[in-house]
Formats: C-alpha cells, sequence, structure tokens
C-alpha cells in the first residue's frame, strides 16, 4: 500500500495506461508542458511525447469532440476539461456523439473514451468555475458516470474507465487532489458499477458521494459517540448506473435515510437516490427521507455566502438528529 | 477520369438519384419517418471527391443528407432504405433512422444530425489514422451553413495545428435550412474563409463531376502525402428543399429551373453522348434497370425485412455487459 494524493493516483493510472497501450492518450487544456492544473497528468508528456500528450487550445466543444472521433478508430483518449464548468461546452459532443453512436449506429461504432473534470465549489471561485454538474450527465443514456471519493477509487475507477468499451464520465472534485489515501501498490481496477459501504451502521443510511462521503463520514462518528447513534456511510461511486440493489439493501437493513450531496437540490443526484429509495424501500422506512443539499443559487464569490451555500457534516447531524427526535 | 470510370459513375449517380426520389415516394406513403433530407442535384460532389479517393478504405463522415454518401462507401442500399424503413435490416438495425445511416465495415462513419458536429470527429478520426501510422485519410462532407458553427473554426485550428490527414469538402449549395447563404453569411465563397488558419484550398464547380474529379485529386494527395488538412468548396444545388417539411417558399421557381439546366447527371451524360461513348437510348437502358432494382431487391428487401424486437430496445446503449466484466464490477 502507497499513501498517495488524489491526483497522484490519477497520474499513476495515466502512466500506467499509457505505459500498456500505445493507444491510449490525454488530452486537454495545459496538461502537456504545463503538467495539468491539478497535476493530474505530470510527468507524461516528457515520457510520451506530444502525439499522445495533447495540450490542446482552449476550444472545449470541438477538442472533445475530436478525442471522441479518435476512439471511433480504437484510441482510448483520456480528455481532461479543466473546470467541468466548461463542459458545458462540450457537452453537445458528450451527449450527442460519444453517448449515442453505439446505439444510432446499432453497435457498429463504439466510443471508449474518458472524459475527467473537476467539479464541486473550491475557495470562493464565484458563479461560472463552482459548478456541481453531476446530476446533468447522470440522466445521459449511453454515458457511465463516476465519482471517486479517495485516492484508490480515483486510481481505480480511472484505470477501469480506461479499458471500458462505453464512454465514461469521472466526476473529480478541485478540494480533494491533495487529499491523500491508501492506494494498493499492484495494479487495481475498481468496479465502475455499484457502492460501497464505507462505514457499517444499523439506524440510518448517510448516502454520499465524492466529498460528501466525507461528511457523512465525520457525521457518523459524530453521531456513534455523542448520541449513540450508529450510522452506516455508503458511497455511491456509480451515479450512472445508480446502485438500485445496493441502496435497496442498506435502507431495508436501517429503515432510515439520509441523502447529501453538494448538488442543488432540484433535479438532483439526491432525487434520483430519493426515487429509488421511494421505489424500492417504502414500506421498509420508518421515517421520511431526508435530502442535504447546496443552496440553488448561483455561487456567491463572498466567503461568508458561500460557506452559506454548501453543506457539511453538522447538517448531517443535525438532519439525523431531527429524524430521531432529538433535535 | 477514364471512359469506363465515366460510364461507371453515370450509372451509379442515376442510382443515387432515382434511389432519393423513391424515398421521397416512401415517405409519402409513410413507410419513411421521421425527418428525410434528399440528395437530387448534389450528385456530382460525393461521387467527384470519392471517384479521386478510396471509397471503403478512406474514413467518410457527413451530416444527416447520409444516404448517397454511405451508399458510395460501399454501403448496400438494400440496407441504407431498410433503415430508412426502420427495419432490423437496416445499416444501423433501424435504430438510426434516415440522419444515421452507419457502415463502419464501409468506413463510413455515420451521418450526424447537430449542424457542424462532424467536424472534430472528422479530424479525431484523423488523429486516429496519424495515431496508426496508416494512409487513409479523413473526409468530411457538409453544407456551408455548418461552418456558422463554432466547431468549423475550433477544429479547423486544431487540424491545421497537428496537420491532421483530414479533407473537409463543402457542398456550398446556397441555403442553410430555408436561409439563403447571403442572409445569414457574411462571405457567401467558403473557401475564403479557411485562409486565416493556413489551411490549402479551392473552390470548383459542383455540378460537373468530371472538374470535382480534378479538383479532388489535387486535395486527397495534398492530405494523403501528409501536406496536412485541405479544405475544397463545391458549389451546388439542392433540388428538393431541406427536408421533406420545406415547401421552398424562399426561393425562386426560376432559379432552381436554371440550376436544373445544369443537373450533374444530364451533363455526365451528355458529354457521353458527344463522345459517341452511349446513345440516348442507352442511357434511358440504365434508368429502366436501375428503377427495377430499387423496386424488385432495395423496396422489396424493405418491405419484407423483420422489426426490430421490442425486447430488444435496450441492446446497444452500452457494451456487451460480458465482455467487460472485469471493469464493470472488479471481478475478472
Amino acid at each position: 500500500m502507497a499513501n498517495i494524493m488524489y491526483w497522484e493516483a490519477i497520474q499513476r493510472a495515466h502512466d500506467e495506461e499509457m505505459a500498456r497501450d500505445p493507444l491510449v492518450i490525454c488530452m486537454g487544456e495545459d496538461i502537456g508542458v504545463a503538467g495539468g492544473t491539478y497535476k493530474a497528468t505530470k510527468g507524461l508528456f516528457e515520457k510520451y511525447g506530444p502525439l499522445r500528450v495533447m495540450d490542446t487550445p482552449i476550444s472545449e466543444g470541438s477538442y472533445t469532440g475530436l478525442g471522441i472521433g479518435a476512439s471511433f478508430l480504437g484510441v482510448r483518449p483520456v480528455i481532461e476539461i479543466m473546470s467541468v464548468n466548461f463542459a458545458w461546452l462540450a457537452m453537445d459532443q458528450m451527449f450527442n456523439s460519444a453517448a449515442k453512436v453505439r446505439y444510432m449506429s446499432g453497435g457498429q461504432l463504439t466510443a471508449p473514451c474518458v472524459f475527467r473534470a473537476a467539479g464541486g465549489a473550491a475557495h470562493q471561485l464565484g458563479a461560472q468555475h463552482s459548478a456541481r454538474m453531476e446530476k446533468v450527465f447522470m440522466g445521459i443514456a449511453g454515458l457511465r458516470v463516476v465519482t471517486p471519493s479517495n485516492p484508490k477509487q480515483a486510481y481505480g475507477l480511472l484505470k477501469s474507465a480506461i479499458r471500458s468499451d462505453d464512454p465514461v464520465f469521472i466526476n473529480e472534485h478541485e478540494l480533494m487532489y491533495n487529499m491523500k489515501g491508501d492506494v494498493p501498490d499492484t495494479e487495481y481496477f475498481h468496479p465502475l458499477e455499484g457502492s460501497e459501504v464505507t462505514r457499517p451502521g444499523t439506524d440510518v443510511t448517510l448516502f454520499g458521494y465524492n466529498i460528501s462521503v466525507h461528511w457523512n463520514l465525520k457525521a457518523a462518528e459524530i453521531l456513534d459517540k455523542q448520541y449513540g447513534i450508529s450510522a452506516e456511510v455508503v458511497d455511491l461511486y456509480s451515479l450512472a448506473p445508480l446502485d438500485r440493489e445496493g441502496i435497496r439493501k442498506s435502507v431495508s437493513k436501517t429503515h432510515r435515510a439520509i441523502v447529501s450531496c453538494e448538488d442543488e437540490a432540484p433535479v438532483s443526484v439526491g432525487s434520483e437516490v430519493m426515487a429509488i429509495i421511494n421505489e424500492e424501500c417504502f414500506f421498509d422506512l420508518d421515517a421520511a427521507p431526508v435530502r442535504i443539499n447546496s443552496a440553488n443559487v448561483p455561487q456567491p464569490y463572498n466567503h461568508t455566502l458561500e460557506k452559506a451555500t454548501i453543506p457539511n457534516h453538522e447538517d448531517v447531524v443535525q438532519a439525523v438528529l431531527k429524524m430521531f427526535g432529538k433535535a | 477520369m477514364k471512359l469506363e470510370d465515366k460510364k461507371r459513375v453515370l450509372k451509379e449517380m442515376v442510382l443515387h438519384r432515382r434511389f432519393e426520389e423513391r424515398c421521397y415516394q416512401a415517405y409519402i406513403e409513410r413507410k419513411i419517418g421521421g425527418f428525410l433530407h434528399l440528395y437530387p442535384g448534389q450528385e456530382a460532389c460525393c461521387n467527384g471527391v470519392m471517384e479521386a479517393a478510396r471509397p471503403g478504405y478512406d474514413y467518410v463522415i457527413t451530416g444527416y443528407r447520409d444516404h448517397v454518401h454511405a451508399i458510395k462507401c460501399g454501403a448496400d442500399p438494400k440496407e441504407v432504405m431498410a433503415e430508412l424503413y426502420g427495419k432490423e435490416t437496416g445499416s444501423s438495425k433501424g435504430r438510426g433512422g434516415s440522419m444515421h445511416i452507419f457502415d463502419a465495415g464501409k468506413r463510413f462513419m455515420g451521418g450526424y444530425a447537430l449542424v457542424g458536429g462532424p467536424f472534430p470527429l472528422a479530424a479525431g478520426i484523423a488523429k486516429g489514422i496519424q495515431l496508426k501510422g496508416g494512409d487513409e485519410i479523413a473526409i468530411c462532407f457538409l453544407g456551408d451553413a455548418a461552418n456558422n458553427q463554432g466547431t468549423f473554426h475550433e477544429t479547423l485550428n486544431m487540424a491545421a495545428l497537428w496537420k491532421l490527414p483530414v479533407l473537409f469538402v463543402c457542398e456550398n449549395n446556397l441555403y442553410g435550412i430555408g436561409t439563403a447563404i447571403e442572409r445569414s453569411t457574411a462571405v457567401v465563397h467558403q473557401h475564403k474563409r479557411v485562409c486565416g488558419y493556413g489551411i490549402e484550398s479551392a473552390e470548383c464547380d459542383g455540378q460537373d463531376i468530371e472538374k470535382v474529379y480534378e479538383a479532388a485529386k489535387v486535395a486527397v494527395n495534398h492530405v494523403r502525402t501528409g501536406k496536412g488538412p485541405y479544405f475544397l468548396e463545391l458549389m451546388t444545388y439542392r433540388y428538393r428543399g431541406h427536408s421533406m417539411s420545406d415547401s421552398r417558399g424562399y426561393r425562386t421557381r426560376e432559379e432552381e429551373e436554371e440550376w436544373k439546366q445544369r443537373d450533374p447527371i444530364y451533363i455526365l451524360r451528355d458529354r457521353l453522348i458527344a463522345e459517341g461513348a452511349m446513345t440516348v437510348a442507352d442511357f434511358e437502358a440504365i434508368e429502366k434497370e436501375t428503377d427495377a432494382y430499387i423496386e424488385n431487391e432495395v423496396i422489396k428487401f424493405s418491405e419484407e425485412s423483420p422489426e426490430p424486437k421490442v425486447e430488444e430496445l435496450e441492446k446497444y446503449v452500452f457494451a456487451e455487459r460480458d465482455t467487460q466484466l472485469r471493469w464493470l464490477t472488479g471481478q475478472a
């Protein structure tokens, strides 16, 4: 086990896959000579050269399309979108070309490409650099969406995404690139589907993904130590498809559910999880499930206002206490 | 062009014309649904360029007016028609429709319905060729109106920057849906727009296949010999509306008649007759044979083919599960 940072895990996955297969390439803004805004492609330009590590012009829509076109010929591009906010410009190609080409060609063409983007609110980046957009991607048929909550997942999900014949969108988080965690020394492929019970519990399930898994873990600790409530933390690292069976299993055991997400509530990841709980576990529930989301506003610049928009572990604790009639 | 090739291509163009006219009829009969964009009037563009290239070897991609491009690359007309009929035997197994004909085996990489969408895909295909080290080229056929999308400029920049083996063919038919080019575009002659990217370009009469062929030979040779992208503009005209829902109120019948005087099929036919290589009766026989083929084989096949099964509605959304079980589940 190596204790490495999230960005190092992503870099290692790139490096291993590029060393193995000459048709694995990566492309994006500042990923080559500059080494990547979050260092996720550090050192690759020197090792694999400009044909395979492509510094692209700032043309998100078209370099994404270019990567997709190359994937039709069996190239496996890892396409970095520097900030997920810029993915709005690339969605036409992601959705209309990559996600649909297999279906509309009757299985003849496939787009085995990976899109990586840094999402989430960081520190005072303002309305156009703080978006949580996973909710948009997870509703598109033909596109897989995963979102790593730790370095092991960041490494293993990228490895699997590159090998997969389907297009995969990987939703990373701006605040997590320097997070440390254990990653196996040997090659590891994290499943693209399913969910993980990060911390087992019996009284309530705390669903989350990516950064919100960490709010939930912290909340579970407090709930256990201070209130004697045993919370189960479930990591929904796969957003498309969502792990219907995993959600059902946990809620049918704990009979209570909280869904915490950094995105805004309307048409969110949480909406979908709540719908599944409703469909699968209605008669198992001892309390109405609760969603925790960011405020539905364009992200404010001001520090105090920004802080007020984003939930944290205290919101999770409060929601659980309220559910148990202790708040 | 060699005489034999001219005679063969004339036959092909007659097939392309009659195929499209038959689609029109089938649409009126409600055998074909959705949107339908027909090619009559522009046949010399696709045929002239592909005669200079290598159909089935070079990669071709285009927009939604795609039936003829697919057939020219080697797609079976029966499968293209069956696709329009929405049948399981169609080129895209009835999942694509008129705007999404594909034949990967013939390297026809598809018809796409977002105007300008294929530009970056074509450059990406060229990138794939570059990485794999082959001498194929990517050919992107699109209309003039696509050049007003950002993808046009973004892609030209990258194609030139990375010297990608891609030929952009602009079939300038003077209308973007129902808007005349001079009402939507500051520069009518599209080849002038690519100079800023340092890309070689030419403009050519798109109605005379021999002229198209000669211009395309230069273009194809440029791209195939590693000199980077090329932009070829062909001045042409579509006889029918943009799609079937278009009554052509934005242009005059006189203008249409004027263009029909320079019909690509008749230009070649009359030349062959003048050269003594063919008689009027020979040409009429070709038309008759073509109609019989379309009726007795193409239409019959499409009519008699089965519908896709509803149980297979979700097939092709994702790759086959068993081939990628390890990546989906983490288990080998």
